[in-house]
Formats: structure tokens, sequence, C-alpha cells
């Protein structure tokens, strides 16, 4: 390959990260600064949460309830080498709420909300749905991005508290009914082990982020999409792609970040 | 003298040695039109013509790459984003695609501006949108999504929704495409009545000839990347001009050419095309 060739492809895949990472911070920024609308209309909100929230509650759910499950034969199993499986139920809740709950919950979230939400976007563009909106003097980022965004930023957290606590449930099945470990010592380990504010509420912290930088990513790519069906299938794939590994990336930073001396 | 379209109230549209195009690709030039009060005007050409481009031109979705688009007085491209949403509160648009919202049904798209633009009780809603549901003959579609509804009964929600308002000024996009001959004579006389009742201005983009010269004050004729012909249906049905001649008769052959023309990237792809083993 001709190196003149090389050096130039790389300058402009570097131009064109530098102006996509531009182009999605002027996004966020059109958004918080038109999310007055999402406070005087609440219920463009609500309906939201529900269509993101509700629709992506079972796959949550049930991936929560598998997970506990594995935690807690997984859990077991180490626990039982050093005679200490009284502490599986703080094991799994800790694993959950510090990190499990808010990372898995995210990348099924950009799995299944955050597709529906790039395609949903990306065919209203191809079908002139939004040069609609314009010419009707309605501004599209104000009626369709800021509740969809809304509406992401606070479905995440909640999804990603009902898969830790289905979680609880899934290990608790497996320890305390499958295997038998003592119940009490099963909760009040548990009790007594996971602070409210280092473990929950860091756990909320990163869920929300995570929910923020998803949801984001699918309104961009949707925004961003090619008008045809080609552009609106690739989009979707770069809104799961660029939104795992964003996710895996901030869940390293803000764990180190967190939970740090 | 004649006013300046900015102080005379009756005229709504004015195109003064207007160009339009995208980038440095000019579609259209030299456009000189004038939309009045109670008027109805119909812009025909062929396909490609420049015809859409026109419609965002007045909308203020492209601006002229020369001269002046004024639009109730005000330069189009002059305007702030602000009075640029307040002209466009005056306008009503039906699109070539209908462009219907796919998540809300036959009754919420055409509820829509009423909702976004107006604070109207919800029974003055249903009652609204259900006269404009059935002057396009589809009231009792109302809650049908959109999914379930055929592209002709598409194209008249759209129309519901475009007139919903009751606009000054209302464009419409190809409003016939894709229209049975009963329907498509029903929306002829409705856009007619509604331009005559509510005293609008309304611009009809369209390739039918007969319809559209049943209805019109004023018709244009754009091709070649400029305007054509200009005047009343019957001035321009007595024309003599091969374009407008070889356009209003459907002639096969004449100025128009009905190939695309052979352009350098074209013989270029051709000659790679040949080359290929």
């Amino acid at each position: 390959m001709n190196p003149v060739k090389g050096i130039r492809a790389i300058g402009a895949w570097v131009v064109n990260f530098i102006f996509g990472l531009g182009a999605f911070a002027r996004l966020l920024w059109l958004i918080l600064a038109r999310s007055g609308a999402a406070i005087r209309r609440p219920g463009l909100v609500s309906q939201q949460v529900h269509f993101i929230g509700n629709y992506s509650l079972i796959i949550i759910a049930v991936s929560g309830l598998f997970v506990g499950f594995v935690l807690g034969l997984q859990g077991y199993y180490t626990l039982n080498r050093y005679g200490s499986e009284e502490a599986l139920g703080l094991l799994v809740a800790l694993s959950l709420t510090r990190e499990l709950g808010p990372v898995v919950t995210a990348l099924l979230f950009a799995g299944r909300a955050g597709t529906s939400l790039t395609a949903e976007i990306g065919l209203m563009k191809a079908g002139e749905q939004l040069s609609a909106m314009e010419v009707m003097a309605v501004d599209p980022v104000r009626r369709v991005l800021v509740p969809r965004f809304w509406g992401g930023v606070i479905a995440m957290p909640i999804l990603a508290a009902v898969f830790s606590m289905v979680g609880i449930i899934g290990g608790w099945v497996v320890g305390v009914l499958l295997i038998g470990i003592d119940p009490g010592a099963f909760w009040s380990q548990m009790q007594s082990g996971v602070d409210v504010f280092k473990d929950v509420a860091n756990g909320v912290i990163k869920s929300l982020i995570f929910g923020i930088a998803v949801t984001l990513i699918a309104l961009y790519e949707g925004w961003n999409a090619r008008a045809t069906p080609e552009g609106v299938a690739k989009a979707t794939t770069r809104t799961v792609v660029s939104g795992a590994l964003v996710v895996l990336g901030l869940d390293f930073l803000l764990t180190a970040l967190m939970f740090s001396n | 003298m004649e006013l300046h379209s900015s102080q005379n109230p009756e005229q709504l549209l004015d195109f003064s040695g207007v160009a339009l195009g995208y980038g440095d690709f000019t579609v259209l030039r030299d456009i000189d039109l004038r939309v009045q009060r109670g008027q109805v005007v119909a812009m025909m050409g062929g396909s490609g013509s420049g015809k859409t481009t026109l419609l965002r031109g007045a909308t203020g979705q492209i601006t002229a790459q020369q001269g002046t688009i004024t639009a109730f007085g005000q330069d189009v491209a002059k305007v702030s984003p602000d009075e640029l949403r307040k002209l466009r509160q005056r306008m009503g648009v039906l699109f070539q695609q209908g462009a219907l919202f796919t998540d809300l049904n036959v009754f919420e798209n055409v509820a829509f501006p009423l909702r976004e633009h107006t604070q109207i009780s919800e029974d003055q809603i249903v009652e609204c949108v259900l006269d404009k549901l059935n002057a396009v003959g589809l009231r009792a579609a109302a809650h049908l999504k959109i999914s379930e509804i055929s592209g002709g009964m598409a194209r008249r929600v759209a129309l519901a929704r475009a007139i919903v308002l009751e606009p000054e000024l209302i464009l419409y996009d190809e409003p016939f495409a894709g229209l049975d001959p009963i329907s498509l004579g029903i929306t002829a006389q409705l856009i007619r009545d509604l331009t005559d009742r509510l005293k609008c201005g309304s611009i009809l983009i369209t390739h039918d000839v007969i319809e559209s010269f049943e209805i019109a004050d004023q018709v244009y004729v754009v091709g070649q990347g400029r305007l054509l012909a200009s005047g009343s249906p019957a001035t321009l049905s007595q024309s003599t001009d091969p374009y407008v001649r070889q356009f209003l008769d459907g002639q096969p052959d004449g100025p128009i050419a009905f190939h695309y023309p052979e352009t350098q990237a074209f013989k270029h792809w051709l000659g790679q095309q040949r080359g290929r083993p």
C-alpha cells in the first residue's frame, strides 16, 4: 500500500473522529438546552419511560434472574473452599449493585432500547417526518429527541435496580432454596456488608451515567443516519457496538474513581 | 405604482429573480412568481424539474442562491429562526410522501399541529380533527394506525393535517399522486373550496394537467432549470410554445427530452463497465 495513502487515511480517520466527537457534544448541548420542553410536557417523557422502560423490563428481569442463578452457583463453589458460604448473600449483592446490575443492564439496554431508538429516528428521517415537523414549525430536537433522551436517562437506573433485585432473588433461590445455605446468614451478611452510599448509590450513579451515554449514542446515530434502509441498518449496528464499548470503558473509569482508596 | 410585496397584505408569497439549488448545483434560476390571497397557483413540470425544490425555498428549508423569496412580506432568508417558525405556523404543507408520523394513529396525526400550536380543549380538538377528516372522507378511519391505511388514504390524512390549522398559505406537493379518480376529483374540489372559504393562497405542485387546470387561477410551467411559461389555464391552453404544448399534450417528442442527458461521469462509468473482463 502506498504510504502516502496510508497516512492520508489515518489523518482522515482522526479528523472524522474529532468531527464526530464535536457533533456528539453539540447534540448533547442542543438536547440539554431545549430540555425545558420536557418539564412543560411531562406526558411526552413518561410516554418514553413507558416505551423504553416497560418494553425492556422482561429481558432485563429474565437476564437478572439467570445472572443471579449463576452468581449463586459460582459464588457458592468458591466460598465453599474457604468455608464461608454464608457470605454468598453479600457476594451476590455487591457484585450486582456495584458492577453487574449497571453494566449488564446498560449492555442489554443498548441492544433492546438503543437499537429501537436509532431505528425509529432513522426511519422518521427517511420518511421525511423530521422535515415535516420542522416545516410545521415544530422543533424536532425538542419534540423527538428531548423526551426520548430523558425517557432513557430515567428508565436506565430503574431497570438496573430491577436487574439487581431480581438477581439477588436468583442468588437466594440457588443458595438458600437449592443448596441449603442458612437464610438468616444469607440476608444478615448482605444487610451488614452492603453500604447504601458506597455500594448502592455508586451503582445508581453508574447506571445514570450509562443511561446518558447509551441513550445519547442511540439518538445521535439515528439523527445522523443516512436516510436509506442500508443507512438505518448501519446506524443501528453502530449503536450497539459503540454503546457496548463506551459502557465498558466508562465502567472501568467509574470503578477506578468510585471504589479506589 | 405597484405596491411592494411587504406592503401588500394580499400578496402571500413572492419569488423575485430567484435561483435555487443544493450546494454549487443550481436546479432553477430566474424564477418570478406571486401568490395572492384566494388564489390557487399550479406549479407544473416534468419529474426532476425542480418543483419540490421551489416548495423547499418557500418554506425556508433551503435559501435562495440569488434573488429574494418573500413570505407574508418578510424575506425568508433574513428572518431569525424564531421569526421563521412564526412564518411556518402560517403555512400548511402537504408533503410528496405524506410524511405522516408512524408512531401516531390517523387522529393524532391530524391533531398534531393543534396540540403543538394551540391551547384549545380536548373536545375542540376532537371536533376540529373529525371535521377535517370528514372533509377528506376519512372520519371513520380516525382510530386506524398509519400502517393500516392505503397510500391514497395516507395522502388524504396528510391533506387533513396540512389544513387543520386553517393556514393562510397552503403548499401541496403532488396532492393527486396515488389517488383514485373519485378521490382525485373530490380532493381537487376541496383545495378550491378551502382556498375560497379561508381566503388563503394555495400552491399546487403537480403533473396532473386536467385537474389542476380546472381549479387553478394561475399556472407556472417549469423545466430545463427555468420558468418556461406562466398564465391563466385558458391562456396556457391556447399557447403555441413548443415546450408548453409538449408538456400539456404529453407528447413524447419535442424540446423536453425524455432521456436523462449523458454526463462525463456516466461515460466514465460505461467505459469501466465495458473494460471489465
